[in-house]
């Protein structure tokens, strides 16, 4: 009767430690005043706090959106706080400034900090609660005049460029979450590459949220100038807490003409426990604008989360500009993820790409939801999408939300779509040849990925496999 | 002592019950072939032997290398020498054969003892393995089963084999659907194979494997019993006279249903 399939268990999730340290956490509520507070503490300029309050004063008066395909309960904005810092004695002058407790939580997380172990190429922003703890390799990026801070040091040293760029993608009003991030948004990562330059590392950002009942609103914006290309990594973690976390992230890409924007993001926040208690939730919005020319990448991997609300677009508004999606979206449990991307062809003979796979265990529930949409003056615009489900046991649950807008005849607009089952036949014939049950499922799914996981660079795509195949760990037996 | 021991096994799918008490003991050094029409319930004793949980056994015993092989899960008969060519096998999208067959490789060192080998050993490894089916090295790097007819897909089998080098082969109809260059390519690996501490179960429909792979013991199962045992010259009269002579000979009751 039972189907092996059907049998669950749960494995732990591995990073849900609580750092003991010290925080500056500003009280829970949302006002004028909380605004210009933070604003104040970061030691903004003046045009930030006005933006701020610009933001503010429109987000009163939008409504949370409820159109994805998720359900949870209200959400108390006034029971969150906007603002935690770990406690330090003066500004940070160097990482060896940074607090030890602070560190031993990034050695935990596999995070490489010190500078002797960034040979392995990677520079580092890290993001603890809601500020910018450590920039690796600075030095090294500055030498081809990159500049690779978090978004505070940003403002107080490149406030030009901030000011420009900010909200050019996604500007306060773009929708209530975008608002909300825009108005009480504390730290972030900024990333400027100039004309011309190829970033010769992988940039890379770690958030972790730490402190019970905050919310985390980082804001990050890279800018890579005419020709210039630049690999960004992000990934995320969060300690288990019984209560559901707010995450309202933005992300604004602009990629002038010729340039080349490669975004990957492993999320592996907080995802509840099996009854679906506690969780972070990940309302997100990122978009990248392309010049003539230009090239935005987008490639996500997202295990985690008790809820995922997240559409990373391209405004492809250039002529001959490209832009991708590479997704892998994973449930377990009573996760649920709405995810997928935009692709908004303005500009002549734009190219899109995307290709989502989405995998559903335990109670999870995954819809793919994903806009094409061809303008008028697109002539020669190009789009394939690809978009699979699968769907491990019987009371998970798979969705696809396609819209696709043509205003251009001579546009060429591909959809594709499967669900499959992973298949009792696929895991016997595994078994049989002498692997358990939670490697087969790995690796089926991991093949089932391996479009997306190819657009990963190599040690990011190891770690990806490693954390789905932890998610998925127990949805059979 | 016996490499394995079957004894009164019966087994069933959903209601319906397709091994009737099955009696076969192989010792190490041989072949037997299990012949028998189509429904005497061949494949399902291979599947049964495999641990496949689509079948449930419900009465008899099987003692394999000194253990009772039904208390183990799949994954641990394998590891412990079995294995099964099957007769339809599976396809891993995305998964390619050399990663497949090197996971699979390690899980049985690991259940040895042995250290897992890395990808360069392997490749070093498979090279031979590739020579005994006649494979090209380009197949490793194609998806498992995926797009390969239906000979590449026996001969992927094969190469299965080869590389895990079981200690009890069941070959389930690894016959059909291949020509007969194929077939001796199939055949040939499998002789190669065989050494004096293992041993094969084959399991067919027709005699003409059984030219290439010379069995000590042929079977004949109907309707879920061996209904008749000999040596190889029984699998020529079977061709000659046809399932029914053995059928129409069945011992009393076995026709029931």
């Amino acid at each position: 009767m039972s189907s092996s399939i059907e049998t669950l268990i749960s494995r732990e999730y591995q990073h849900g430690f609580v750092t003991d340290i010290e925080s500056d956490t500003m009280p829970a509520g949302l006002s004028e005043d909380v605004v210009r507070a933070i604003s104040a503490k970061k030691g903004e300029p003046g045009f930030m706090v006005e933006w701020r309050l610009k933001a503010y004063r429109r987000w009163l008066s939008m409504k949370e959106p409820h159109w994805p395909n998720v359900t949870y309960g209200p959400i108390d904005y006034q029971a969150t706080s906007y603002y935690s810092a770990p406690k330090t004695k003066k500004p940070l002058g160097s990482i060896d400034d940074v607090d030890p407790e602070l560190l031993k939580t990034y050695e935990k997380l596999g995070i490489p900090l010190y500078e002797q172990k960034m040979l392995a190429g990677v520079a580092v922003d890290a993001i603890f609660d809601s500020v910018s703890v450590g920039t690796t390799m600075r030095e090294e990026l500055a030498k081809h005049g990159i500049i690779f801070c978090s978004f505070g040091e940003a403002l107080r040293e490149h406030p030009d460029l901030v000011e420009k760029y900010l909200g050019s993608v996604v500007p306060y009003s773009d929708n209530f979450f975008a608002a909300l991030n825009s108005a009480v948004f504390s730290d972030g990562s900024f990333v400027y590459v100039p004309k011309g330059v190829r970033c010769p590392v992988e940039l890379s950002t770690y958030f972790r949220i730490n402190s019970a009942d905050t919310g985390q609103f980082e804001r990050t914006l890279i800018i890579a100038d005419e020709g210039a290309y630049v690999s960004y990594l992000e990934g995320c973690t969060a300690p288990k807490r019984s209560t559901n976390q707010l995450h309202a992230a933005v992300v604004e890409l602009v990629a002038l003409k010729g340039a080349t924007i490669k975004y990957s993001t492993v999320q592996n926040w907080y995802a509840g426990d099996k009854e679906g208690r506690g969780g972070i939730y990940n309302f997100v919005t990122k978009r990248g604008k392309a010049a003539e020319n230009a090239k935005i990448s987008w490639t996500q991997v997202e295990t985690g989360s008790a809820i995922t609300w997240k559409y990373p677009s391209v405004i492809l508004q250039g002529d001959n500009s490209v832009g991708e999606f590479y997704s892998v979206a994973v449930v377990n449990n009573k996760q649920q993820a709405d995810t997928g991307t935009k692709m908004i062809h303005i500009g002549r003979n734009t190219k899109s790409t995307i290709v989502s796979k989405g995998i559903s265990a335990g109670e999870g529930n995954n819809s793919y939801r994903g806009r094409v949409q061809v303008l008028p003056r697109a002539t020669g615009a190009r789009n394939y999408t690809q978009c699979d489900s699968m769907l491990v046991g019987n009371r998970c649950g798979a969705h696809t939300f396609p819209y696709i807008e043509v205003g251009n005849n001579s546009a060429i607009v591909e959809h594709e779509a499967s669900t499959s089952k992973i298949g009792e036949d696929q895991i016997f014939y595994l078994k049989q040849r002498g692997l358990s049950a939670e490697q087969a499922v790995s690796m089926i799914v991991s093949g089932f990925c391996k479009e997306v996981f190819k657009e990963l660079p190599m040690e990011f795509a190891l770690e990806a496999q490693a954390l789905l195949g932890i998610t998925l760990e127990g949805s059979v037996g | 002592m016996s490499l394995i021991e079957i004894k009164d096994l019966h087994a069933t799918v959903g209601d319906k019950e397709i091994l009737k008490g099955i009696d076969l003991t192989v010792d190490a050094g041989e072949i037997h072939a299990v012949m028998g029409p189509n429904g005497s319930g061949k494949s399902t004793l291979a599947q049964v032997l495999a641990g496949n949980p689509a079948y449930e056994v419900t009465g008899g015993s099987v003692t394999y290398d000194g253990k009772d092989l039904l208390a183990l899960p799949p994954e641990e008969r394998a590891q412990n020498g079995i294995f099964l060519a099957f007769q339809y096998p599976v396809e891993i999208p995305g998964v390619s054969n050399a990663y497949f067959l090197r996971a699979a490789y390690n899980e049985v060192r690991k259940a040895h003892g042995e250290e897992e080998v890395d990808p360069l050993e392997f490749a070093d490894f498979m090279e031979e393995k590739l020579a005994l089916v006649d494979m090209d090295a380009s197949m490793l790097n194609r998806s498992v089963n995926q797009g390969f007819s239906g000979g590449e897909k026996k001969r992927n089998e094969i190469l299965q084999m080869a590389v895990l080098q079981p200690r009890l082969a069941i070959l389930d109809e690894t016959d059909s659907g291949l020509d007969i260059d194929a077939l001796r390519i199939v055949a040939d690996g499998v002789n190669k194979l065989k050494r004096p501490d293992n041993a094969t179960i084959v399991v067919t429909h027709y005699q003409r494997l059984l030219n290439y792979i010379v069995p000590d013991f042929v079977h004949v199962l109907v309707n879920g019993r061996i209904a008749k045992s000999g040596g190889k010259e029984l699998a020529l009269e079977l061709e000659d006279k046809g399932y029914d002579w053995v059928t129409s000979g069945a011992p009393v009751g076995a026709g029931a249903a």
